[in-house]
């Protein structure tokens, strides 16, 4: 029966173990990481001014866009940083139910395309421009698309047309879904180190950019209304001009400073590559890389002026 | 002749075998094909009604969620346990500080196992810290006690209520093969959905996921209780609480031992995937790795989950052992001296106690003792980048050229074929199949599972999906049936094996996709390469246990009568291996089944695709739902067919992650 006593009092030593952490805080702020680091680079400047310029906790949230957004409406998800668009998410959270508010622009334009490995552009010179895409469609042939060129998607929860377009341009392709960005990514990477060939679905601001500098394809440019019907698409995708921030109405109202800063936060798709790059690259394998990553662009003189201006 | 005349002849199988009908069978199919190839196709339609329905519902529950009483109180109620359970596990286990915890799971291996388990324990734990991966890991280790718990509360109650009744096992079982074969993804959507995102929500697909393993092992435990010992403590007037509590239970130890054992490891699988309904812990790690492309990173947080895999297996095993009350009469056990589930003394475990509670009020008190040091940190990160790297430029050209092969001389074809072919004729083809190995109840089964999936509205990506799931089982046979013979039979080999396959088998998959990527590309073959990862250790482990399990005086006899090795492997051990090796293939095509959503990943498209698509675009949750269940209905449909041709599996186990 000791036995039993002794173990008990373990347990109840753990169990004061587990409700004595934490002290006084300011206040947490939970913040959603989608997936790709473009997104963490903004997220990781903003949690590091969070932290240590203002005295929040923040929390770190690996989320895809729909579930983030999901998160507004049961408290697990105070602030998107960086919104691509989702019109219909938008309707739902912001209009609809009232969960969400718009936190304004973060001043970085965003591009989705279709995109090549520069060797191919060196080879086939002629291959940026969508009216020959049907000549080179025998090029893309793989075991998974047939007789078709193979046209590759990435992770499925990010935005595409690419099925639409095929069709609406008449173009001899089909599209293979990769399944998820890091798939895409690889296959590109082996494209250019093997000198295969390879055409899909990719998007700027990206890291991976800096290492292997895609090569964007033009497809006819997107007009108003030019994507009206979802399943037949002559243009390419419409530009994402300032995505913006999404946070949720509770951060908006109770946030104070935390919601200022998030509010003011805005910079360029240039600052952002630089970061994602600090991210990928310099501190790559870090376990800390992005806090790393955030306080080197802050500690960065030239940049004192851009992240000051942001506080409240 | 009469049609229901037909078994009884092919099982008598002596003028009109099994093999003339199977060829007769394959003739009809052919003529059929080319006679009415191109008609009566069911080609994938997006927008079909089906998903819609589901979506729909999606649609209800999340409006009425928070004002349908019965939802809010049910939810609300399960919710609150299960997010009270997490957040107990893990804020003891990441504020108690490292040194406490070592302590603490050094002693418990001390009082199960002694010495050498205590060292497992101490060196795999301060692994973790060494990985500096302290942190994750016990947010990992404590979500996955919390679903283990609840595993337990929900399963051993069910479990021995189908341990005494055949009826209610006979009710739960086709339940607990849907939950088991049911990918993650398709209800990781609804459990956001229900739960919304976070420990809770995770904590409660992860018991879903395990429970039926719980379930399963406690009403075997029951039912081999010797019916013999029942009846005498009955007619001795035992009550049917007191049969339960003093002899059915006790006797039964050891499998509720084994049964949270193979709770814990499934669960332990499953949090990983929990990651993105927003759970804490490694799959961060892991997530965050593929999302930079480096593989190196995600190898550490991968390592940290299969050494928590081993220190837990160890652990949980020699406890189950030791709470044997049938162990006092056992030799082996005898050793361990008179006292009965522990391996020390009452004053050395009164002072180990003393020294984990000092620890944790020391843990408590300092920060030194919640971060581990990082003087002592190791990543593993260089060198497996460096490997990967290597393999991509130096193994493409081979690998590439064997991906072709498969894909041009197999894959296509077969899928070809399949999705050619009129439906009605490809379901004949399977009732007469099944008909032919498992007789006409299961053909029946199979028969109902393959037209539900038409009327999902998926039957184009489910032949799909069914090609690449026959074939990647067909390769897992094969490299699993070879090796398993090899280690069967040179002691050597099985134990080099042995922490390769542990490591297959608990290494999440995500790690090891995307240098498979780099050398497949995207394609099915690279999803087939996964499955095979994942479903051939445990084949290896069965083939290899059947034949190690033939009685020696068999072989003794056929040794004495002049048989060479080869004579002797297929002329007698592998025939009265038979029961192993067909669980084996049982074994094989589930888990096969459960890495279809993993090859969704990695451009095996189909139903894999569809389920993933469904957990990421809110449009497309109707068919991603849908095609979960398709997946379980060609789940259920391939055991049929097959398990005729030896007994059913008692327990099924095993199943993928995701």
């Amino acid at each position: 029966m000791r036995m039993k006593l002794a173990a008990g009092t373990a347990v109840v030593a753990l169990i004061l173990a587990a409700c004595g952490g934490g002290a006084a805080q300011k206040g947490t702020v939970k913040i959603a990481i989608n997936p790709w680091v473009g997104y963490e680079a903004d997220a990781a400047v903003v949690a590091y001014l969070l932290e240590k310029e203002l005295g929040y906790k923040v929390e770190k949230l690996p989320l895809t866009e729909q579930i983030s957004w999901e998160g507004f409406e049961s408290g697990t998800v105070d602030v998107i940083i960086e919104n691509w668009g989702h019109a219909d998410l938008a309707q739902k959270y912001i209009t609809d139910e009232k969960v969400a508010v718009d936190a304004g622009s973060t001043g970085v334009d965003g591009i989705i395309g279709w995109y090549v490995p520069p060797w191919m552009v060196t080879e086939y010179p002629d291959i940026t421009d969508w009216n020959n895409l049907n000549k080179y469609a025998d090029l893309f042939k793989t075991s998974e698309s047939g007789d078709l060129g193979q046209l590759l998607d990435g992770d499925p929860s990010f935005v595409t047309n690419d099925e639409a377009i095929i069709k609406g341009l008449d173009l001899n392709y089909k599209v293979v879904y990769a399944g998820s960005e890091a798939a895409l990514i690889e296959s590109f990477r082996a494209a250019e180190t093997n000198k295969t060939p390879l055409i899909g679905y990719f998007y700027e601001p990206q890291w991976f950019l800096a290492e292997v500098p895609l090569v964007h394809i033009l497809l006819p440019e997107w007009t108003e209304g030019c994507d009206a019907d979802p399943n037949n698409i002559p243009c390419d995708y419409a530009p994402y001009n300032d995505l913006n921030k999404i946070v949720s109405k509770k951060f908006a109202d109770t946030g104070g400073d935390a919601y200022k800063l998030v509010t003011n936060f805005q910079w360029t798709g240039a600052d952002q590559n630089l970061v994602a790059k600090y991210i990928t690259i310099d501190f790559a394998g870090d376990a800390d890389a992005a806090a790393k990553a955030a306080e080197k662009w802050i500690k960065d003189p030239a940049n004192e002026s851009k992240w000051k201006a942001w506080l409240p | 002749m009469t049609a229901v005349a037909l078994p009884a002849r092919l099982r008598g199988g002596t003028a009109f075998g099994r093999g003339t009908w199977l060829v007769l069978l394959a003739v009809a199919f052919a003529v059929g094909y080319l006679i009415f190839r191109g008609t009566s196709l069911l080609p994938h339609n997006e927008d079909a009604g089906v998903f819609k329905f589901f979506s729909d519902v999606r649609d209800w529950v999340n409006e009425n969620r928070n004002a349908n009483p019965v939802l809010v109180i049910v939810v609300g109620t399960i919710k609150a346990v299960a997010g009270g359970l997490v957040d107990l596990f893990v804020g003891a286990l990441t504020s108690a500080g490292w040194p406490a915890i070592v302590a603490l799971v050094a002693a418990l291996g001390l009082a199960f196992g002694g010495w050498r388990l205590a060292l497992l324990q101490l060196f795999g734990y301060l692994s973790l810290g060494v990985l500096g991966l302290w942190t994750p890991a016990m947010q990992t280790l404590g979500l996955t006690l919390a679903a283990v718990v609840l595993s337990l509360i929900v399963g051993i109650p069910i479990g021995v209520a189908a341990g005494r009744s055949k009826r209610v096992l006979r009710t739960i079982s086709p339940v607990l093969d849907a939950m088991q074969i049911m990918p993650t993804f398709a209800y990781l959507a609804p459990m956001a959905l229900f739960f919304s995102i976070g420990s809770a929500s995770a904590a409660i697909a992860t018991m879903i996921y395990a429970v039926p393993a719980t379930i399963r092992i406690t009403a075997l435990g029951i039912r081999l209780v010797p019916a013999a010992t029942v009846e005498a403590a009955a007619s001795l007037g035992a009550t049917r609480g007191q049969l339960l509590r003093k002899v059915q239970l006790p006797l039964a130890a050891r499998a509720l031992g084994l049964a949270i054992n193979q709770t814990i490891m499934l669960a332990l699988s499953m949090v990983v995937v929990t990651v993105l309904i927003a759970a804490p812990g490694l799959g961060g790690n892991i997530l965050r790795g593929l999302e930079v492309v480096d593989v190196g990173a995600a190898f550490d947080a991968g390592l940290a989950i299969v050494i928590l895999a081993i220190v837990l297996d160890r652990l949980t095993d020699s406890a189950s052992r030791r709470l044997d009350p049938r162990n006092l009469a056992d030799a082996s056990v005898a050793r361990f001296g008179p006292l009965p589930a522990f391996a020390f003394g009452r004053r050395a475990a009164i002072a180990a106690i003393a020294v984990v509670v000092g620890l944790v009020v020391v843990g408590l008190m300092s920060a030194a003792a919640q971060t581990f040091p990082d003087a002592v940190e190791f990543s593993f990160r260089g060198p497996v980048n460096a490997i990967t790297g290597w393999i991509k430029v130096n193994l493409v050209l081979i690998t590439s050229a064997v991906k072709n092969a498969v894909s041009y001389g197999v894959l296509n074809p077969v899928e070809y074929i399949l999705t050619t072919a009129p439906w009605w004729l490809v379901v004949g083809a399977t009732f007469g199949l099944a008909w032919i190995i498992s007789g006409l109840r299961a053909a029946i089964t199979a028969t109902v599972c393959l037209v539900l999936v038409a009327a999902l509205a998926l039957w184009e990506h489910g032949m799909q999906t069914l090609t690449t799931v026959v074939a990647a089982t067909a390769i897992t046979l094969l490299i699993g049936g070879s090796l398993g013979i090899v280690a069967a039979r040179n002691d050597r080999a099985s134990s080099v094996m042995r922490p390769f396959l542990d490591a297959a088998q608990t290494m999440p998959s995500f790690v090891y996709l995307i240098p498979a990527v780099a050398l497949f590309q995207a394609s099915r073959f690279t999803a087939i390469v996964a499955a095979v990862i994942f479903a051939v250790p445990p084949v290896i482990r069965l083939v290899e246990q059947g034949i190690r399990m033939v009685p020696p005086t068999i072989v003794e006899a056929a040794r004495s009568s002049g048989a060479s090795r080869s004579q002797l492997l297929w002329k007698v051990q592998l025939p009265v291996a038979r029961p192993a090796l067909l669980l084996a293939a049982n074994q094989g095509i589930v888990m096969v089944l459960g890495m279809v959503v993993v090859g969704g990943l990695v451009g095996a498209g189909a139903l894999g695709y569809d389920v993933v698509a469904g957990f990421a675009q809110r449009s497309d949750f109707g068919e991603g739902l849908a095609a979960g269940i398709a997946i379980v209905l060609l789940g259920i449909m391939l055991d049929r067919i097959t398990q005729g041709a030896g007994s059913r599996p008692a327990t099924r186990l095993a199943k993928a992650p995701v």
